[in-house]
């Protein structure tokens, strides 16, 4: 689960491609599933990318439900509680600060990727081409201009979906 | 009726092994030093920790044996923990209305205004935990308990993690709880000035085991204990205000066997009260002093005599009229007054303290 933290992008991105390629033990599963081929395709950019940036979202959750301890779901039981209920009813809502900084960590992570989606996407305009690689292509091709139109528009982007995530997530903490 | 209870569980380095026959009625204090196995004893009761060897029949019913095991959300009980441990995520309306709502109509004893009422929280009940006092966490903590409308009512030290004026300032709800509900309590504490006051039976643990179990003020008279108490050593005497001295603010309780002065505590003539006489505050003399300045001299005969912690130290039991009462002298001191079980002596009371 940790491993795509220290592995780099292109090369976690050239063995999904090889492991779905139509050589690959996926690649065959999907196929005889009848979906057909997931490189090239925006649902193979999506699974690339969910596999890419879990354990940004995997982590932050993880870390929320263990700093909370036991005490609150001890506390739920002997108030009738079955363990069931008090998840949802405690533990849950108690790990919501975790929910956001994974929603934010995950977000961030994917619209910033490279590397995996290169490999998997491979750069399809209309198809499969991310905003990322669209700006790559235009310093590419020296047009400085369109290259600073889309960068300033994903910067001001993501300034706004923190401040909506975080303003959310501070506003309802005790 | 009462509260059958037998657990045995091993972790390394601690071991608990009791088997208590516990009253099902009054408040049961459980008092042993930190470590001795209270917490995990509470625990057990509650189902939060598994005894794989256990036995625990509540008032008949069976909430643990070799057969059976009914987890902590089924069983009717309510447990205050230490820290308050409320839902910081929740009001303190909403905390309370958890296990409220979670307890059959049908069940429902204790009433959502007379627990308010009683624990005085109702300002408190749009509020977050967050933004109470520990004493104010705790309140609402008790009272989250009781609206479950459990049949025992669990406390692990809910006044460990105050400090003296919370702690002051919870007691007289705890005493309250003690008298204008029939709900039985389970109190565990390591400090005997909070069980002076508001235990009926008490439960002493040492090393995971339990040394002894009894009515308070019998326990605590017997000479085998002191040892387990230290410094806390002492009786307590059920008695009765019978008179109020104004001019120097005393007050005259009598007890069976007699009667001492102490400080007035603003108790009316004919309130019960209890006592508090550490063997500590006893001494022996073996005529009535004339002109000493201590105000409490009574008549009594030695009972019994036992080493206590420190070789230079005896415990003795004295006799007073019906009242046992516990003294701690030198050895030296005994040799020389030469008190043997059936002398008749005078107990001279240095301190006693009203507790309730």
């Amino acid at each position: 689960m940790t491993l795509p933290l220290v592995l780099p992008p292109s090369v976690l991105g050239f063995y999904l491609l090889v492991l779905m390629g139509p050589e690959g033990v996926v690649g065959q599963f999907t196929q005889a599933m009848g979906m057909g081929l997931l490189p090239f395709t925006f649902s193979g950019l999506v699974v690339a990318s969910v596999l890419y940036s879990m354990p940004f979202v995997v982590q932050p959750i993880t870390q929320a439900f263990s700093a909370m301890g036991d005490a609150p779901m001890e506390a739920a039981k002997t108030l009738r509680a079955s363990p069931c209920d008090a998840f949802f009813t405690v533990a849950l809502p108690l790990a919501r600060p975790g929910f956001i900084t994974a929603a934010v960590l995950g977000f961030a992570h994917t619209v910033g990727e490279f590397g995996v989606v290169l490999m998997m996407g491979g750069n399809i305009p209309g198809k499969t081409q991310v905003l990322s690689m669209v700006i790559y292509n235009h310093v590419e091709a020296l047009e400085y201009a369109h290259a600073h139109w889309l960068a300033g528009g994903m910067l001001c982007f993501s300034f706004l979906v923190l401040l909506l995530l975080y303003g959310r997530g501070w506003n309802r903490q005790p | 009726m009462s509260i059958e209870a037998r657990f045995d569980l091993g972790y390394p380095g601690f071991s608990l092994d009791v088997d208590l026959d516990l009253p099902s009625q009054g408040v049961t204090a459980v008092f042993g030093a930190s470590g001795c196995g209270k917490t995990t004893l509470l625990r057990c009761i509650a189902g939060l920790t598994h005894a794989e060897r256990g036995r625990l029949v509540v008032n008949g019913d069976v909430w643990q044996d070799s057969a059976n095991f009914i987890p902590a959300h089924a069983r009717s009980l309510g447990y205050v923990f230490q820290d308050a441990n409320l839902f910081s995520h929740l009001s303190v309306r909403r905390n309370l209305q958890y296990g409220q709502s979670r307890v059959p109509h049908a069940q429902q004893r204790v009433d959502w205004a007379s627990a308010i009422e009683l624990l005085d929280i109702a300002p408190l009940l749009e509020r977050k935990p967050g933004g109470l006092s520990g004493g104010e966490r705790q309140r609402v903590a008790i009272a989250r308990a009781l609206l479950t409308s459990p049949r025992l009512l669990l406390m692990d030290e809910p006044l460990a993690s105050l400090d003296l004026a919370r702690k002051d300032e919870l007691i007289p709800y705890l005493e309250r709880l003690h008298r204008e509900l029939k709900i039985p309590i389970v109190y565990v504490s390591h400090a005997a000035d909070e069980i002076a006051r508001l235990a009926d039976h008490i439960v002493v643990m040492q090393a995971g085991r339990a040394v002894a179990s009894g009515p308070l003020t019998e326990t605590l008279a017997r000479l085998d204990l002191p040892i387990h108490l230290g410094e806390d050593a002492g009786v307590v005497l059920e008695a009765v205000v019978a008179q109020r001295d104004a001019q120097w603010h005393l007050a005259r309780v009598d007890f069976a066997g007699g009667s001492l002065w102490v400080r007035d505590g603003g108790q009316p003539i004919g309130h019960p009260v209890r006592a508090r006489i550490l063997a500590r505050d006893v001494s022996i003399a073996l005529g009535k002093g004339e002109d000493i300045s201590i105000q409490n001299c009574l008549p009594a005969t030695v009972d019994e005599m036992a080493e206590d912690s420190h070789p230079a130290l005896t415990l003795l039991r004295l006799k007073v009229g019906a009242s046992p009462m516990l003294a701690r002298l030198t050895r030296r001191s005994v040799h020389a007054l030469n008190l043997i079980p059936g002398k008749p002596v005078w107990v001279q009371i240095k301190a006693a303290a009203l507790v309730r």
